[in-house]
């Protein structure tokens, strides 16, 4: 084996890294500074979470009509199959819903932010924004990195909903559950506790889809090959960030009691 | 339309010697790959300066410093009164108001019409909440450049000409006193070239500007240029009109001129 390749795969890396910290860094140190893009940030907020209602509606119908499915039979073995809207509610709810959203957001709004931004930086319309007085930091960067933060939070409680009525559909596939009975079980269960901290934590997801998308894009080079590149590493950078954010989030909120 | 002989004729009485920009000892490197040395270049009120050089010489690193899109390693650049490299984002951004920059690709922003292209320098410059004022000067912009007709279109649905031509127009809404011009007539069949150089003629005439064009086009340097500015290792190794350059028995002159 090699090990002389791994110096140099940890500069890259560490560089990468400080590059996306001064990135984070800059959007804290101008995004709040007026003047305020409101009417892109709405446009943007349109974008990221109107357009993904569905896509984010109907995986969330999927994993919860599948969820339910799959967990019924051990379930029965145990005997204990009104547990069934319990067990699944708290599930749901607590992490399935909020990183599968965070998923399909990284998939759909990091790549679409990478690739926009990156063929607008290969095609000089940045440089041709920064030359018409504005700051294409502020009007491309921060309006989307806000959207982003606010949208998958709706999108996850969206989610929640929705995944919560697949799984009632899916209990009663197999055995018969009323629409009362279902709906009194997930409520009984579910607490603010279980809520809270699984909506708090999208707050960070989306944020991280956000910056890393408009890092990825914004940064592109290598002309069109660049865009591709930059959707892509957006992408899987955005994904793993997600996963690395919920293990954080899960000690976190694990060592606060709120579990 | 402003005739090229007309042009000529009148290049006296245009070119007065009050010089716009001033550009003392500019340096500027990338790693090893030292890109302009020691540059020294005017440009005067009223008038067109072509630089000319070989792809990778230094051209539009030249202007994006001159507008402030790249910082020189040194070197001044003095325009209206102040040093470009010394600037400030908001001091910057006052002088890009009276300043149009054409960029080589267009940069027409994809997702907007070419009402909004227009209206965006507009609307962050002047008058924020006059939309009939607004829409007046896009459609006379529009209208200078011929295609007043596409102000609905977006930029994909418009031909490479015509999305040079609205750039144009993008660049003339802010009634620059300035305009720097990245190889305007690159990638244009040469019927669409020289309609380009010739509104770009047209425009130094109507609105009195002053312009620093880069060029490899012989066609757009002809109609075009009061003086020509020959870029060779990132130094200014030949200065003229076009006729001049033309004539001179320079061994890398005449490279660039036969």
């Amino acid at each position: 084996m090699n090990y002389s390749i791994f110096p140099d795969q940890w500069k890259t890396f560490l560089n990468e890294a400080g590059a996306i910290s001064r990135f984070t860094g800059r959007f804290f140190k101008i995004g709040f500074k007026p003047p305020y893009e409101f009417r892109e940030l709405l446009k943007q907020c349109f974008y990221i979470g109107y357009k993904s209602l569905g896509l984010v509606g109907i995986t969330a119908f999927i994993m919860g009509l599948v969820i339910t499915i799959q967990s019924r039979p051990t379930l029965v073995e145990f005997g204990a199959e009104a547990w069934l809207p319990k067990m699944v509610s708290v599930s749901l709810v607590r992490e399935i819903a909020p990183v599968i959203t965070a998923l399909i957001c990284a998939g759909k709004i990091g790549s679409s932010i990478g690739a926009e931004l990156g063929s607008m930086k290969v095609t000089e319309q940045i440089d041709a924004m920064e030359v018409s007085g504005t700051n294409p930091f502020k009007y491309l960067v921060v309006t989307r990195v806000m959207a982003a933060t606010l949208m998958v939070p709706v999108l996850a409680v969206f989610a929640d909903a929705v995944s919560l009525y697949g799984g009632f559909l899916g209990a009663n596939i197999r055995g018969v559950v009323s629409w009362d009975l279902y709906w009194n079980q997930v409520f009984q269960t579910l607490v603010y506790s279980d809520i809270l901290p699984s909506v708090f934590k999208t707050y960070f997801f989306g944020f991280a889809i956000g910056i890393i998308g408009c890092y990825k894009g914004y940064n592109s080079q290598k002309g069109t090959e660049g865009v591709g590149q930059s959707a892509n590493s957006a992408v899987v950078i955005s994904s793993l960030l997600v996963f690395i954010i919920d293990l954080i989030a899960v000690q976190v909120i694990d060592l606060l009691n709120f579990t | 339309m402003v005739s090229e002989a007309d042009h000529k004729a009148n290049d006296e009485t245009e070119t007065k010697n009050i010089p716009v920009i001033e550009i003392r000892n500019l340096n500027k490197s990338f790693g090893d790959n030292h890109v302009l040395r020691n540059f020294n270049a005017d440009l005067y009120k009223g008038e067109n300066l072509v630089v000319v050089g070989k792809s990778g010489s230094g051209k539009s690193v030249l202007i994006k410093c001159i507008i402030g899109l790249m910082k020189p390693d040194s070197g001044t650049i003095h325009m209206y009164g102040k040093n470009i490299p010394d600037l400030d984002e908001t001091e910057l951004d006052t002088i890009r108001e009276k300043t149009g920059f054409l960029f080589q690709s267009n940069a027409l922003y994809d997702s907007m019409t070419v009402r909004e292209n227009l209206e965006f320098s507009l609307r962050r410059h002047q008058l924020k909440a006059e939309t009939e004022k607004v829409n007046e000067l896009v459609m006379e912009a529009l209208t200078n450049v011929g295609l007043a007709e596409t102000v609905d279109m977006m930029p994909a649905e418009l031909s490479g000409g015509m999305k040079k031509r609205i750039a144009l127009a993008r660049t003339l809404i802010l009634k620059p006193h300035i305009i720097l011009y990245d190889e305007p007539t690159t990638g244009l069949d040469p019927i669409t070239g020289k309609e380009i150089s010739s509104l770009m003629l047209e425009v130094q005439k109507k609105y009195k500007t002053s312009s620093i064009i880069i060029s490899h086009d012989m066609n757009c340097i002809k109609i075009t240029s009061n003086r020509v500015v020959l870029l060779i290792d990132g130094r200014c190794y030949a200065e003229g009109t076009y006729e001049k350059l033309k004539k001179s028995n320079d061994v890398k002159v005449n490279l660039f001129f036969e």
